[in-house]
């Protein structure tokens, strides 16, 4: 599809060398020719200088034959004349950043009256993405599936886990729950795991399944245990904060908000009448003592700058908080922040260039032959989980698991059937109409359900 | 430096080469050389045996910055001049090993200044490959490359486009690299048929309206006669040719908007506005000053050979349709000049470029402002958008290295002790990459058959570094580039 994204900052940027790498045809416009000349030298796409929102800048970089429209400069406003002048210059869908809360009541009206295909809220997403590991105690991430119907959860064996040293083969006589261990992150290195592969303390796994049997799963683990979360601190009051504070709020959490700006707190306690609101420095640590930090289940920093954020929760996992959510703008290298005892790191930016990802996605596949439902990046990008659908053009259908030979390093995780979830075995097989969830940990690559087959 | 990678293109270019070594064998087969059959073969199996396994080293690491662009576009045209002549060697139809690197140098950087003093003895199967090197050269050896191996460059490709395509800012057709590579070479390929076909039609036989064709494509300019065009008589030939030149100079993204019916697109490119009023001002003054110092007897006449020459001059090409050698000094002089200004950046022609001496003159033209006016803010336009200093900055510094090095190869040759006419038009016909010139390189001239190898060898860099644009080939030299730090 040929896709215009209009602002080259970090969402654009990474939006343009994912959708790139699927094979779209990608056209980005920036007003600064350095960024722009950046993208252009280390990317394979076209570059077009200008204000994206005016239409001879459009009319440039070929708006008549896009597919899609992103706009993601940083200015609301900007991306919704940007798409309403790509909608009428002949564009046929357009996805635009919406970040402003006070525009959230009326986003219904403005995605009817600017011909929105979609918008995005980061600090929205972001929040989201925070509530839901935040369901899941011990989990340090979260992806869904089918419509929420199945669940990937990523979390880190304790050291008295009962799993350590267990075969998978095992597992299931040990739990008896029906999920599956798809993917293991030992010491920084992807295994797609076999049955005699044996668990260790300090893994971080990864674990698919339905939400009530990985529930349980983690019960019978002695992970979920008699634990809930019920106490939570949350440092800086921002957009994200607040988002997250509302969320929880209906969850009946008890919700302390630390936050530097007096105008700020004022605003927060009237929103959220029933969190408490500190005013305060979030990075002094007697602060955080005084205000119970030890007595936490969770602690979510969320300040705008990555270090503090850092070295708040580094002292929250010092203090034995069993939950750490940490939030960041810049800092990519997510596994040396797992090192440092923190296990969940939401960069609002990435999510938000994943949502679009997979909305593309989902749009490129009522167009084309390709069969991706839902594409998650896990293990810091090192391994994938896509869901497919099997048509009519897969191959080997109805062919036990076992009898079928798939390329190295990949596992079908789940099979979801008429809304019912499988955890597949050598007998189970896959049917016309399936989704298919696979995990890979190579760099396959893969665009078909029928790539996951080797060609012997 | 990213060896492995580096190795990597360098076997894939060999294998390339060796792929399209195929055609002159084809050529030699029909014409029935055996011999030339033997020394394209042999060359084939060494560039197969070379190239293949470098082609398969391993490169963990993909990432391809603007050092390795450079490197690896320098090195596999180093490589392309040595194996490409190859087959004149194993032939025998060159002697001498020099001899043939400067004939395949002078090949590839499309310059078509020849050391062979009597062409039409050579075999057709290598007169084919000579000017097959040409057109190779013209659009680029890495982005012919790029157009038919999918992961050839992968995602930093503009870096290797960059390096190796003319013009101080190359930019892509569409998205894709691997597809804008493509469209270039489709357009390519199909003007140089349209103009082989007309030449057909106007009479010259199937290898000599190829290998012309391909030589104006490539803006080459190796002809398979001995003589002028003058030998085929044909004014329609001679019409041909001079459309074709000038088509070819221009810049190839103008096609595409054409070809996309963009047409407001294309005319709002200042470029190839400028660069046809430049060859019709040029023409306008020839044909007047050769009508009136009476070297031909009707201006007709004096505008046949005028914009024939001017178009070979500007374009870079350099083919003849008369001797020019008893032209009048004025006329000889704006040719010489039009070597330096050269074609639009983008196209397949040498010289420093139609867009980069416009962006120098209106630079002067600020510059002077400014002096006068110390206070005043004025930008530097071109196609009606400002150009960024940095930009400005580059291309006159491109304009003071082309200086330079064009002294510095007239100091190598001055050691023939030729005339200056001769001296300083071989000069520029090796950096412009035209092929052309004056005194012993003017039709009917001694020839540079009788130079040293140390002047064939310094004329050979010459021409690599004005095909490169300079600075892929100055970085080889350059200790920094080699450098951990």
């Amino acid at each position: 599809m040929n896709i215009i994204i209009v602002g080259d900052g970090k969402v654009g940027y990474t939006l343009a060398d994912q959708l790139g790498m699927e094979g779209h045809n990608i056209t980005v416009i920036d007003r600064n020719e350095k960024n722009l000349r950046h993208t252009m030298e280390t990317l394979d796409v076209m570059g077009v200088l200008g204000n994206g929102a005016s239409s001879s800048v459009q009319m440039e970089a070929g708006v008549q034959n896009a597919d899609i429209v992103i706009a993601s400069t940083s200015a609301d406003e900007t991306n919704m004349i940007c798409c309403l002048t790509a909608k009428s210059l002949g564009a046929k869908n357009t996805i635009a950043r919406i970040r402003n809360p006070e525009y959230m009541a009326q986003l219904g009206m403005l995605k009817e009256q600017f011909g929105l295909s979609m918008t995005v809220n980061p600090e929205l997403e972001a929040a989201r993405e925070i509530a839901r590991v935040i369901k899941f105690s011990p989990a340090a991430g979260i992806e869904t599936f089918s419509k929420g119907r199945v669940e990937l959860i990523e979390f880190r064996l304790g050291d008295n886990c009962l799993l350590a040293g267990k075969k998978l083969s095992e597992l299931h006589l040990a739990t008896d729950t029906r999920v599956l261990i798809c993917a293991v992150n030992r010491d920084d290195e992807v295994i797609i795991p076999d049955g005699s592969f044996v668990l260790n303390a300090g893994d971080h796994i990864h674990i698919t399944g339905e939400t009530r049997d990985i529930s349980k799963f983690l019960r019978s683990i002695g992970e979920n245990e008699g634990f809930k979360i019920r106490a939570i601190m949350i440092v800086g009051g921002g957009r994200i904060g607040y988002y997250l504070a509302k969320m929880l709020d209906d969850r009946g959490i008890d919700i302390k908000i630390i936050e530097i700006n007096e105008a700020r707190c004022e605003e927060l306690s009237d929103l959220l009448p029933r969190a408490a609101i500190v005013c305060g420095d979030g990075s002094e640590i007697e602060l955080l003592e005084s205000e119970g930090l030890e007595d936490m289940d969770a602690f979510v920093a969320l300040t705008g700058f990555d270090e503090e954020n850092l070295i708040m929760s580094m002292v929250a996992n010092h203090k034995k908080v069993p939950k750490i959510v940490t939030k960041t703008g810049r800092f990519k290298y997510v596994s040396l922040i797992n090192r440092m005892g923190i296990d969940t790191v939401v960069n609002p930016k990435m999510t938000t260039a994943s949502q679009i990802v997979q909305y593309v996605r989902s749009m490129q596949n009522s167009v084309s032959l390709s069969n991706i439902k839902t594409l998650h990046k896990i293990v810091d990008g090192k391994a994938e989980a896509v869901e497919f659908a099997a048509n009519g053009n897969t191959r080997h259908l109805d062919v036990p698991l076992s009898k079928l030979s798939l390329k190295k390093n990949l596992l079908i995780a789940v099979l979801v059937r008429a809304g019912k979830v499988i955890i597949p075995h050598g007998k189970d097989s896959i049917q016309k109409g399936d989704s298919v969830i696979v995990v890979t940990g190579g760099s396959h690559h893969l665009r078909d359900l029928n790539d996951i087959f080797s060609e012997e | 430096m990213n060896y492995k990678l580096v190795g990597n293109y360098l076997g894939k270019v060999m294998v390339l080469l060796a792929a399209i070594l195929a055609l002159p064998v084809i050529i030699a087969i029909i014409y029935r050389d055996f011999e030339a059959i033997r020394a394209f073969l042999i060359t084939i199996g060494i560039l197969v045996l070379g190239g293949i396994p470098l082609a398969r080293v391993k490169f963990d690491d993909h990432k391809l910055y603007a050092k390795e662009g450079l490197v690896v576009v320098a090195i596999s045209w180093l490589a392309l001049s040595f194996f490409g002549a190859l087959p004149f060697y194993f032939s025998g139809e060159i002697k001498g090993l020099v001899n043939c690197i400067f004939e395949s140098v002078s090949g590839f950087t499309t310059t078509g200044a020849s050391i062979v003093p009597d062409v039409e003895v050579l075999s057709a199967g290598i007169i084919f490959w000579r000017s097959f090197t040409h057109w190779i050269g013209g659009m680029g050896v890495l982005i012919f490359l790029m157009a038919i191996v999918p992961t050839a460059a992968g995602e930093r490709a503009l870096n290797v486009m960059k390096a190796e395509s003319p013009g101080p800012s190359p930019g892509k057709l569409v998205p894709r690299m691997r597809q804008s590579s493509k469209i270039l070479y489709i357009i390519y390929l199909v003007m140089t048929l349209i103009e082989t076909a007309l030449l057909l039609f106007g009479g010259m036989s199937f290898l000599d309206s190829i290998v012309i064709a391909m030589g104006t494509a490539g803006t080459g300019g190796f002809s398979p006669i001995n003589g002028t065009m003058a030998l085929y008589n044909s004014a329609f030939c001679d019409g041909v040719i001079t459309v074709f030149m000038i088509l070819f100079g221009v810049n190839f993204t103008i096609y595409h908007l054409l070809l996309l019916r963009k047409f407001a697109g294309a005319l709002r490119n200042e470029e190839w506005v400028t660069y046809l009023g430049i060859i019709a001002t040029s023409t306008v003054l020839i044909t007047i000053n050769l009508t009136a110092s009476s070297v031909y007897e009707t201006a007709g006449e004096a505008f046949r050979y005028a914009v024939f020459q001017v178009a070979s001059f500007m374009t870079t090409t350099g083919y003849a349709s008369i001797g020019f050698g008893n032209w009048h000094a004025f006329s000889k002089n704006i040719l010489f000049m039009l070597m330096f200004v050269g074609g639009c950046a983008g196209s397949t022609a040498g010289g420093i470029k139609v867009s980069r001496i416009n962006i120098m003159i209106k630079e002067c033209r600020r510059t002077i402002g400014q002096i006068v006016r110390p206070r005043a803010v004025e930008v530097v336009k071109f196609d009606g958008k400002p150009v960024e200093k940095s930009i400005t900055q580059s291309v006159c510094q491109y304009g003071i290295v082309c200086a330079l090095l064009f002294f510095a190869t007239v100091f190598v040759l001055t050691l023939e002790n030729l005339d200056m006419e001769s001296t300083f038009s071989v000069a520029a016909t090796a950096i412009n990459n035209v092929g052309a010139g004056f005194g012993i390189i003017a039709p009917g001239g001694a020839g540079l058959g009788g130079l040293s190898a140390l002047s064939k060898l310094t004329m050979s860099m010459s021409m690599l570094l004005g095909r490169l644009e300079f600075y892929p080939i100055m970085i080889l030299f350059a200790p920094r580039t080699w450098k951990r730090v």
